[in-house]
């Protein structure tokens, strides 16, 4: 996992920087972490940076997509994680911005569909501004059951299309 | 560059002469007429399908007439016809074909009633030779109506969208599947075709600009006009009875909600205020009323509602959940599809007695409309994993498959009558 291995690099560095200079500090930019201080743990979640990456203080997350069950649009509680990242990256990155797409199975009419694609992207977009986006970076749009992304008549098909995308249209 | 040069081939209507659906028929009605249309003299000097074929075609489909074939028999005029011939036979298509200068015919039919000996219609008309199979649904019309009181409907079109892969196609086509013409080919979805009062324009929604957006386009000079394009979807275009307002979907306001305009786009008025998905609209006959899907109350249902707004009746109350609700053409009762045991059926509802009848044995049917003389209803069904269309005459008895050539069709939708 890309997290362990940031916070394995950064405790590896802050032990290095321990061993050598104590007062000296490695990291140019501010981290939420002082470098001097023999902390073994470094902070979690809207990871410091690590030195040898001296650009990004949150990466951006690998998982784009959040699934939704049959009829529901509420996101769901195995997904928070995914949005927490994309929430802190946006925050980070104010010229970032994203569309959000939601999508359906193709149970229920065309156009009872649209509107349940619409309230899925509606409601990510609400989970990523509590998650620390601001509005005005995320746009929302539903393609109901239109894009579906495979299109047999089975439940592994449709849980695939049950989903919002998180497409970056600006990084 | 390239997006308009796509959406200028797009525009290019192109025709076909041969029919672009195989149909099949199951079932029959309660009654089948037995009838004998004989092939009419000269017609084999026109191109393309006979004018006693498209008539035989079209009667048959109705699953309410039995045929008795003519076995050599030729008259041409009522003269000709020799009554004893013609046992267990009740009415007897005759006529013929005559070429004229300038590419024109002149077409004479006569329906004889077999059993009282007697002529019940005929029809003398000149056309252009290319018009042929449009008389043969004329006189089908004639024959039908004078048969079973009811208005015929072959000379009605439909419109449906033909998907392939990625591509789009909106189609119209005669309610026999010939003359298909396309009227818009995308690389981005189609969805939800409405026909104008006046059989004029259709309505639907293209994601073209990368949301729904609802668009009107005239089949006489293929010009295109955005009627809605606001934040979010725009969605589910129906016309009023008298073409004056339309009414939409759209979710500019945070969720679907619906929405009436004029006819060219303005003067946008909210009519639903529930916080939930209210989708589908569909006008009364007389223009009153409103019927739509909604999930205000958990799940997709059937309401009722005045045009000028306020509370809304629901209407479904069997099943899981209940989509896509059309007025019948006489008012009194609804078609749409009903999700139950995670089968989609097509049923009716009569508006007085509140009784709910299933049409059809289920599958994926979806998005049902009637004929306009509400003895057909045409939607969307599924056969060996391809989209196709299917109509259930209004009592249930007789069913008919429509598969395409290619592609998958989706979201079909019945024509008006067209004025004579």
């Amino acid at each position: 996992m890309k997290k362990s291995l940031i916070l394995s690099i950064v405790l590896v560095n802050l032990l290095a920087a321990c061993a050598t200079e104590p007062a000296k500090e490695e990291v140019s930019e501010p981290a939420p972490v002082e470098a001097a201080a023999p902390a073994p743990v470094a902070e979690t979640a809207a990871a410091p940076a690590p030195a040898p990456v001296a650009e990004e203080t949150v990466a951006m997350p690998e998982i784009n997509s959040v699934h939704f069950p049959f009829d529901v649009d509420a996101v769901q509680p195995e997904d928070m994680a995914t949005l927490q990242a994309h929430g802190a990256y946006l925050s980070e990155n104010a010229n970032a911005r994203v569309r959000v797409a939601g999508n359906c199975d193709e149970r229920g009419s065309s156009e009872y569909n649209l509107g349940l694609g619409q309230r899925r992207a509606n409601n990510t977009k609400k989970a990523l501004v509590l998650a620390g986006a601001s509005p005005s970076q995320i746009e929302t749009v539903s393609f109901g059951e239109e894009k579906p992304s495979c299109t047999g008549h089975d439940e592994g098909c449709w849980a695939q299309n049950r989903r919002a995308d998180i497409n970056y249209t600006a990084k | 560059m390239r997006v308009w040069l796509g959406l200028f081939l797009g525009l290019c209507v192109t025709m076909s002469a041969r029919a672009a659906l195989d149909i099949e028929i199951t079932g029959a009605g309660e009654h089948q007429t037995p009838i004998s249309v004989v092939r009419f003299a000269g017609e084999e000097l026109i191109d393309g399908q006979t004018i006693s074929s498209v008539v035989t075609s079209d009667l048959l489909r109705t699953g309410l007439f039995k045929q008795i074939d003519p076995a050599g028999k030729a008259p041409h005029e009522p003269e000709d016809v020799k009554y004893p011939e013609w046992p267990g036979v009740e009415a007897l298509v005759i006529g013929s074909v005559r070429l004229l200068d300038g590419g024109r015919a002149e077409v004479r039919f006569r329906l004889i009633d077999v059993v009282r000996h007697s002529e019940l219609i005929g029809l003398a008309v000149t056309a252009r030779s290319d018009q042929v199979r449009a008389i043969g649904h004329r006189i089908a019309d004639l024959v039908y109506e004078k048969l079973t009181g009811s208005a015929g409907v072959f000379s009605t079109r439909i419109a449906y969208v033909n998907r392939e892969g990625k591509h789009f196609r909106l189609v119209i086509s005669d309610s026999d599947g010939y003359g298909e013409q396309t009227l818009l080919s995308l690389n981005e979805p189609i969805m939800s075709p409405a026909w104008s009062p006046d059989g004029k324009q259709i309505a639907y929604v293209s994601f073209e600009r990368g949301h729904a957006t609802v668009y009107a386009q005239s089949l006489a000079t293929q010009k295109r006009t955005v009627l809605a394009d606001f934040s979010g979807s725009n969605s589910a275009p129906v016309w009023s009875p008298d073409g004056r307002q339309l009414a939409m979907v759209l979710t500019r306001d945070g969720s679907s909600q619906l929405y009436l305009a004029r006819a060219d786009g303005s003067g946008l008025r909210r009519v639903s205020f529930s916080g939930a998905i209210d989708t589908e609209p569909a006008f009364s006959p007389d223009g009153k009323w409103l019927l739509f899907t909604s999930d205000r109350g958990g799940k997709p249902q059937i309401y009722r509602m005045a045009v000028t707004g306020g509370s809304a009746e629901r209407l479904t109350f069997e099943g899981s959940s209940n989509y896509s609700p059309r007025f019948s053409p006489d008012g009194k009762s609804f078609v749409f599809s009903h999700f139950t045991g995670g089968v989609f059926y097509i049923a009716v509802q009569d508006f007085e007695t509140r009784q709910m009848q299933v049409l059809t044995t289920g599958g994926w049917e979806k998005k049902p409309s009637f004929a306009p003389n509400g003895k057909l209803i045409l939607f969307a069904s599924e056969a060996q994993g391809r989209g196709i269309l299917a109509t259930v005459s209004s009592d249930g008895r007789v069913k008919q498959k429509m598969v395409a050539q290619s592609g998958d069709i989706r979201e079909p939708v019945w024509g008006p009558f067209l004025k004579q």
